[in-house]
């Protein structure tokens, strides 16, 4: 009886594994679809009823699109989302730490800003946004789609919620001791939250890899393009062409997906420590 | 601490203040740069009529413009149905999976976490490619499915019907959004006090009533969070309408998010695109504030 109950109503059990592998399908499917399509013939990607897996593979569609400036293009979405790693981290980091841990005049006011920037779409200022980018010059290189990013709110609150767990003792023993703030800071705070740093980093690099939004209105000449961009102008050039879509889909898809499975853990981790508290 | 000996003649929180303020620096130029500046322009400018060739002030000219323009007002009405109506979707389907992949092994768990966060990491721009050609009425399998299990009798324009073409896209941006609420409720649901849940277990109670008064009030502070933040990202949907359907057909699945974006870059009126930000911005403070009202009088009980 009391075994019965822990596993649940087996009837619900078997419907709903059932639910749940079909739902899994609709999820795993683009993914699967892309990678083999990528492999088949021009025609093939197109036919009906569809081919389920490449019955002739051949290369022709990534050969096709590496007659684009894809290799370009993949440098710079890891230049722009290595970039923006390291900047989001190094200013969430310092910024989360005061935040947690220190009393200071307009502490609240702040941190209430920065919460309430987290729920403002970039669209509402888009217009001042590519102002600002020109009149600093930036306009059309990669640092227009960088620059934007780095006061990111959600990465000082994820910081913040991470250096609430540093015990106030610690920070004090270390002032007695004699550190001195920025001591303190790379010594005592950095090595704590350093789990916190490791999943900002994926999140953030996630993130700005698919970033298409800010790369569309910044970036415009070919050579500039990353490969979310890449793909889209070439979804606007080529619409019927599967071939070459699926191909650019799988090269824009799986880098990031290798390092997602590579960091699944410490990405997990961050996802939820930054609910816990919320 | 009360007694730390200060050289310089400053209070003790004055020095925090700042040694504070060094460390802020950083996140605060970037942030006033790149968020506070803009918010300030697009709200000042939004008062002219602002284009590549003119700029002259008209006070609330735009605003007035934006409330007797249908475009706007459908784009509107599309916005709030797509967030109230993906929202809940998102809710139930995370917490549906969450429940069912609880209670399977810590492999099986990690496997249907990484696969619902698939399209999420694999990125909008891919996931449409795919979608794109599903949802395509003569080569797609969407229609080819449906045609020989003999549900409809003739093909169906997925993306250029209004009938259909916003519940497309609210599908599509449900698959790419569910990753992050399934980690969350699985690690909640791990965070439950197993001495509650056999409590429960041996006062007779089904798993239905254990889930409906030990489970969901203990992850409630959970779904909170996860409706503020898709709600957050549902008011972000843009390269999913751009992509798929350009906002059409006839603007039926434009939203402000799309319609913005169109104004300024492909109309280049400045002015204009920023009234709507400027709406768009107090639509989701709204929207904040109600959740944020629900949210303190829930949470407490």
């Amino acid at each position: 009886m009391d075994k019965k109950l822990k596993k649940g109503n087996p009837v619900f059990n078997v419907i709903s594994m059932v639910l749940l592998t079909l739902v899994t399908l609709v999820f795993v499917f683009p993914f699967y679809w892309v990678v083999t399509g990528s492999f088949k013939t021009r025609i093939d990607t197109v036919t009906l009823p569809p081919q389920w897996w490449p019955t002739s593979p051949t290369m022709e569609s990534w050969v096709r699109l590496f007659k684009q400036p894809a290799w370009a293009w993949l440098f710079n979405s890891i230049f722009i989302a290595g970039i923006t790693m390291i900047l989001v981290c190094l200013v969430s980091t310092s910024a989360g730490y005061v935040l947690a841990k220190k009393r200071f005049y307009g502490r609240v006011f702040l941190f209430s800003m920065f919460v309430a920037a987290m729920a403002l779409p970039k669209q509402v200022v888009l217009v001042p946004l590519v102002r600002q980018i020109n009149f600093m010059n930036f306009h059309n290189t990669l640092w227009a789609a960088i620059l934007p990013a780095i006061g990111w709110p959600f990465g000082i609150f994820l910081m913040k919620q991470f250096s609430e767990t540093i015990p106030t003792e610690l920070l004090e023993a270390a002032k007695i001791d004699g550190c001195n703030e920025v001591k303190t800071f790379t010594s005592i705070v950095i090595p704590m939250v350093k789990p916190g740093i490791a999943a900002l980093a994926i999140f953030t690099f996630i993130s700005a890899w698919n970033d298409y939004f800010m790369q569309l209105i910044m970036l415009n000449s070919r050579s500039k393009l990353t490969l979310q961009l890449g793909l889209a102008t070439l979804q606007g050039e080529f619409s019927t062409d599967y071939g070459v879509l699926m191909a650019g889909a799988a090269f824009a898809a799986i880098p990031i997906i290798i390092i997602f499975v590579i960091f699944q853990k410490s990405f997990t981790q961050g996802i939820t420590i930054g609910a816990v508290k919320g | 601490m009360t007694t730390v000996k200060n050289k310089k003649p400053l209070t003790i929180m004055a020095r925090e203040t700042i040694v504070s303020y060094l460390f802020l620096a950083p996140a605060l130029i970037f942030f006033i740069v790149f968020v506070i500046i803009p918010i300030g322009m697009g709200a000042v400018t939004s008062l002219f009529n602002y284009t590549p060739k003119k700029f002259e002030f008209i006070g609330l000219g735009n605003y007035t413009k934006l409330f007797t323009n249908e475009i706007f007002l459908r784009s509107l009405k599309n916005t709030i149905l797509l967030v109230i109506g993906v929202v809940p979707l998102i809710v139930l389907f995370s917490l549906f999976v969450s429940v069912v992949i609880y209670q399977k092994n810590a492999f099986v768990r990690s496997l249907f976490r990484g696969i619902f966060y698939l399209p999420v990491v694999t990125g909008t721009v891919s996931v449409t490619v795919v979608w794109k050609w599903i949802f395509d009425p003569i080569s797609g399998v969407l229609n080819y499915v449906l045609m020989s299990m003999g549900v409809i009798d003739k093909e169906i324009m997925w993306l250029g019907d209004k009938r259909y073409a916003l519940w497309c896209i609210i599908l599509v941006l449900l698959t790419t959004s569910v990753g992050q609420p399934i980690i969350l409720y699985i690690a909640a649901l791990g965070n439950l006090d197993p001495s509650h849940i056999e409590a429960a277990e041996i006062d007779g109670a089904n798993s239905w009533q254990l889930f409906r008064h030990i489970k969901w009030p203990g992850i409630m502070p959970t779904t909170l969070y996860v409706v503020v933040i898709t709600t957050i990202n549902s008011f972000q949907c843009f390269s999913l309408i751009q992509l798929l359907t350009n906002g059409g057909p006839n603007y039926n699945t434009s939203t402000i998010m799309y319609l913005v974006y169109e104004t300024a870059f492909r109309q280049y009126k400045f002015g204009y695109a920023n009234a709507m930000g400027v709406v768009l911005a107090i639509i989701i403070g709204i929207f904040s504030w109600i959740q944020f009202k629900c949210f303190s009088n829930d949470v407490s009980y």
